[in-house]
């Protein structure tokens, strides 16, 4: 006969197994269309290029040498290829930018949020979530009325008189650099709000008995409570910012290339397929670096407080 | 009297908040005006008119890859929102057991990996498959979807679930409900606006993907913003703000719903 541990044994059994019965249609449909396909990228990054595109299945580090490296036509030696790691450095350096300028203008307007009343906090955040969920081709688009050479910029330069020539914006890093802050800011905001929303302002009230300034509070107690605000918008921002794909092809032009817009070149007109999938696979490792760095500072955060 | 001291307030935040908020929404109503303006090109305010949206109406291409994002967004954002309630059902709610942590990250991969390179890995077996086996119809846009889809539809089903109270589905249970029973009498019912607004999500996010439908569509395929995009390259008239306006609507509608349906779960 079978005891009672061992009914309750077999139930769990049991229940574990339905579990992975029910969540084995959502596993699979990212595992198909999404994880696994990452997995032949790994692949094809070791193979030749075909000559029409595709791939040659023969095995080659060639794409990954040229990563890093230029063979010289001539003597055949190695140096650095300086196209595409300015390529890579320009996307890192713009989308530090963009994540700092979103900081700077995305943590005023997260505090003016959170100290406002309740009943009028969520009409605010309703004023944030629009754009947020407005198509982001759109807003990029936006941007270019604003940016292009009888925009509104110019237009408001012309009618104050301080130029008569348009200045060229589009077609710029600035101008890459203005739409991606443009896009992305909602994206600092809304974990910023979401954790200063949590303040205990009798920290802050504290603060000023003990003769602080506003500026000391705000270094010494607001930032410090809402690091692990700070930390979670800068990845948000970061990521997608690295990975541009639309913002750089629309604002950027043909010269403003990002790793995104690198990538797609070669699977169109460069025709250099494992070429394009370990540059992707950089850009991820890149990304993936950056999460570490993310996961380890949200454990230890966590456990300060905790 | 002096005013009293607001400790609260931090020196010219109110004043950057603003700026913001200006600065988000300076381009969007650009955007917009433009759309009603009676000029061949964009440059110049000629007056009033509602042309533009005639015109794109009668875009025969416009009409045919709203239709598509519509039929690839209606049914992707079901898949996705069907097979993320399962999963889940299955992840919360109960110990931990093996394999737990292994199912969160792997449905929301997805959202850790940059999209540019989901779209390549895409195009590489897509196209491989398209050669084997001929089909080149819209399973692929919509598979794709779905796969993109899931970890939105997802977060807000397991909020809501992770909130929900055991002690209904306990009652049931002792009341001699079937399984099945107390999941469509007890569960379902109060699951419902999660799931509504994780269909939602998932709604907006696919008509909303640009990368990832550029690389997998074949010829002929485009969804709207795929259009939008390859016409904003080759120079644009007004129509593009008309279509744009329309969308911007649309997403509005939609967000509001969310917004209504996410805010009743207290």
């Amino acid at each position: 006969m079978a005891t009672a541990k061992e009914i309750a044994d077999k139930a769990e059994r049991d229940d574990i197994r339905s579990r992975w019965l029910l969540s084995a249609p959502a596993l699979l449909i990212v595992f198909l269309a999404a994880l696994g396909p990452l997995l032949i990228v790994v692949v094809y990054s070791f193979l030749t290029p075909g000559n029409y595109g595709d791939v040659k299945w023969q095995f080659s580090t060639d794409a990954w040498v040229s990563v890093l490296f230029e063979r010289d036509v001539f003597d055949d030696t190695l140096s650095l290829a300086t196209a595409y790691l300015s390529i890579f450095w320009r996307s890192v350096s713009l989308s530090l930018a963009t994540t700092v300028l979103t900081l700077i203008l995305g943590f005023p307007t997260a505090y003016f949020i959170a100290t406002r009343p309740d009943h009028r906090r969520d009409i605010w955040l309703f004023l944030i979530t629009i754009p947020f969920w407005t198509n982001l081709l759109i807003r990029t688009f936006a941007m270019q009325e604003v940016l292009r050479n009888d925009g509104i910029i110019n237009s408001a330069l012309k009618l104050l008189g301080i130029t008569d020539h348009p200045v060229q914006l589009m077609y710029t890093n600035f101008a890459v650099l203005a739409g991606m802050v443009y896009v992305f800011l909602p994206l600092m905001v809304l974990p910023l709000y979401a954790s200063m929303e949590k303040i205990d302002f009798r920290l802050v009230e504290a603060g000023y008995d003990l003769y602080a300034t506003r500026f000391e509070v705000l270094r010494r107690i607001i930032i410090p409570l809402v690091t692990p605000g700070i930390v979670a918008g800068s990845i948000l921002v970061f990521i997608p910012s690295l990975g541009a794909y639309v913002t750089p092809r629309v604002l950027g032009g043909g010269t403003n290339l990002m790793i995104g817009n690198l990538i797609e070149l070669q699977f169109g007109q460069g025709r250099n397929w494992p070429l394009g999938a370990s540059l992707s696979i950089t850009l991820m490792a890149i990304v993936m670096v950056a999460l570490l760095f993310y996961v380890r500072n949200t454990t230890r955060s966590d456990g300060a407080h905790g | 009297m002096a005013k009293r001291f607001d400790v609260r307030r931090q020196n010219g935040f109110v004043s950057l908040a603003i700026l913001c908020f200006f600065l988000l929404y300076l381009p969007i109503a650009t955007l917009v005006v433009y759309a009603f303006n009676d000029n061949d090109s964009l440059a110049i305010w000629k007056g009033f008119s509602l042309r533009w949206f005639h015109v794109a109406w009668n875009n025969g291409l416009v009409i045919e890859s709203s239709i598509r994002s519509f039929q690839i967004a209606a049914v992707a954002a079901l898949l996705a929102t069907i097979s993320a309630t399962m999963a889940a059902l299955a992840t919360t709610r109960t110990k931990p057991y093996r394999g737990l942590t292994f199912k969160y990250a792997f449905i929301n991969q997805p959202l850790m990996v940059p999209e540019i390179v989901t779209a390549v890995a895409l195009l590489i077996v897509f196209s491989r498959i398209k050669i084997w086996t001929g089909y080149s119809g819209l399973g692929y846009l919509i598979a794709a979807h779905t796969a993109f889809c899931v970890p939105f539809a997802y977060l807000p089903i397991r909020a809501r679930l992770e909130s929900m109270d055991l002690a209904l589905e306990t009652a049931a249970a002792d009341l001699y409900a079937t399984k099945w029973k107390t999941f469509l009498h007890v569960t379902l019912p109060l699951l419902w606006p999660g799931i509504l607004a994780g269909l939602m999500l998932a709604f907006v996010v696919s008509l909303d993907d640009v990368v990832i439908t550029e690389f997998v569509k074949s010829g002929g395929q485009d969804t709207l913003p795929t259009y939008m995009l390859g016409q904003i390259r080759r120079g644009v008239t007004p129509e593009i703000n008309a279509i744009s306006t329309a969308f911007l609507v649309l997403s509005i509608g939609i967000v509001t719903a969310f917004f209504f349906v996410s805010r009743k779960r207290t």
